[in-house]
């Protein structure tokens, strides 16, 4: 099943629902980085609410999401980690690095903003 | 405790295949016996020192309930309703700080001393008094230790609860403004306690929408390699989160023992002390706090 990916202004939503397969990942990717594109979009917030479990190929695949989007353009922020998901990340030494992460879609948008329109691209973090 | 209950039953049956009547005329004898024996026993405590915390009166209300079991147990040879009076006694006597050895002291005391009443009674006939001890000690034994051992589970269970309440209670996160949370850490930091903080302060992360974490480790006193590694743990799972965490109150031997140990620092924010890291919390947040006098001169 697709991921919806909403428009809203100059920003893309996608809202992950489910544990993904391997494809699907790779399916959203496609799509993110087309619609970037197409719709001229500046940013991308990707919530991952619906993930208990983010492992290695995921933390990879999003990744790559926010450095083949970043290339087309648009920044990426990643929000709504489950605490429970936080903490077995940081045990498995997965990293998001060099991606941004927020609370929820809220934040996730106030750090778009504050991003793009400062102009702040690669500070590194 | 159910094997022991088994077990104890086993030991009754062999009893009873060795003498049935011998058994039954021991407990006849205990009770008629019961006001005497008691009152050696109670004295025998009070003379070895046992149960301090007691006054002599509770002691003997608690002498005469398990002379009474002990002896109904013996009959029986069923512990159950020995084992449920010596956790009760335990949950009343475990909080006075009765300490094991007093407990055991008193079981074995009662051993002895209906021991040596055997002895006086059959000391004509040592065939009939080996008979009767046959008969006794195994059971003797097994309520010893039903009654020890359920005097130490209760006391475990008695520190279990204690300690998951001190837990509870010293990792409290408090929100200081909106958005900003702190959670003073105070005690020994080990890398259970590590782990459910940082279970503690995600939740409350979400729940406040927190986007600022002030940690302050002035209490803890010291920090090995596993705790300074889930201190960085902690900071990198809040910073998934989308929350900036501070740490402050690293004493300079922590510094100091943090260096040597060559932890991956660069992502942790670190102010000197719980003041400070509000102050850099607040104008994280865009907070600005003035004091009134000065805040009605600029307006």
């Amino acid at each position: 099943m697709a991921i919806p990916i909403l428009k809203q202004g100059p920003w893309l939503i996608a809202s992950i629902q489910s544990a993904l397969s391997d494809s699907e990942i790779l399916e959203l990717r496609d799509d993110l980085a087309d619609m970037v594109g197409r719709r001229r979009a500046r940013g991308i917030v990707l919530d991952v609410a619906g993930i208990d479990v983010i492992d290695s190929f995921v933390a990879r695949s999003l990744r790559t999401i926010a450095m083949t989007t970043r290339l087309r353009g648009a920044e990426t922020v990643i929000v709504g980690i489950q605490p429970e998901v936080a903490v077995a990340m940081v045990q498995f030494q997965l990293d998001l690095e060099p991606l941004h992460t927020a609370l929820d879609l809220e934040e996730g948008l106030e750090v778009l903003k504050s991003r793009v329109t400062n102009g702040a691209r690669a500070d590194g973090r | 405790m159910d094997t022991d209950g088994h077990a104890v039953a086993d030991v009754a049956a062999q009893a009873a295949e060795v003498d049935t009547t011998v058994l039954s005329d021991l407990v006849g004898h205990l009770r008629e016996k019961r006001p005497e024996l008691r009152q050696e026993w109670a004295t025998r405590i009070t003379d070895a020192q046992l149960l301090r915390v007691m006054r002599p009166d509770e002691i003997f209300s608690e002498v005469t309930a398990v002379y009474d079991n002990y002896v109904d147990a013996l009959e029986t040879g069923s512990v159950e309703a020995l084992q449920a009076y010596a956790r009760d006694l335990s949950e009343r006597i475990v909080r006075r700080g009765v300490e094991t050895h007093e407990v055991l002291g008193i079981v074995l005391l009662l051993r002895d001393v209906l021991a040596r009443a055997l002895f006086v009674r059959h000391q004509g006939d040592p065939e009939l008094l080996n008979r009767v001890l046959d008969a006794y000690e195994p059971a003797a034994n097994r309520i010893a230790a039903t009654v020890g051992v359920s005097f130490v589970e209760e006391r475990e269970r008695v520190i279990r609860e204690q300690q998951a309440a001190i837990r509870e209670l010293s990792t409290p996160v408090l929100q200081v403004r909106d958005r900003l949370l702190i959670l003073p850490i105070i005690g020994v930091l080990d890398s259970q306690r590590a782990r459910q903080l940082t279970e503690q302060l995600l939740q409350a992360i979400r729940e406040n929408r927190a986007k600022v974490v002030v940690i302050d480790i002035t209490g803890v006193a010291s920090v090995d390699l596993s705790v300074a590694n889930s201190l960085v743990q902690t900071v990198k799972a809040c910073s998934l989160m989308g929350a900036s965490a501070i740490i402050t109150g690293l004493s300079s031997r922590i510094a100091q023992t943090l260096v040597d140990l060559g932890v991956d620092l660069r992502t942790m924010q670190t102010v000197g002390d719980l003041q400070g890291g509000l102050e850099e919390g607040e104008r994280l947040l865009g907070y600005r706090v003035a004091e009134i006098d000065s805040a009605s001169t600029e307006a």
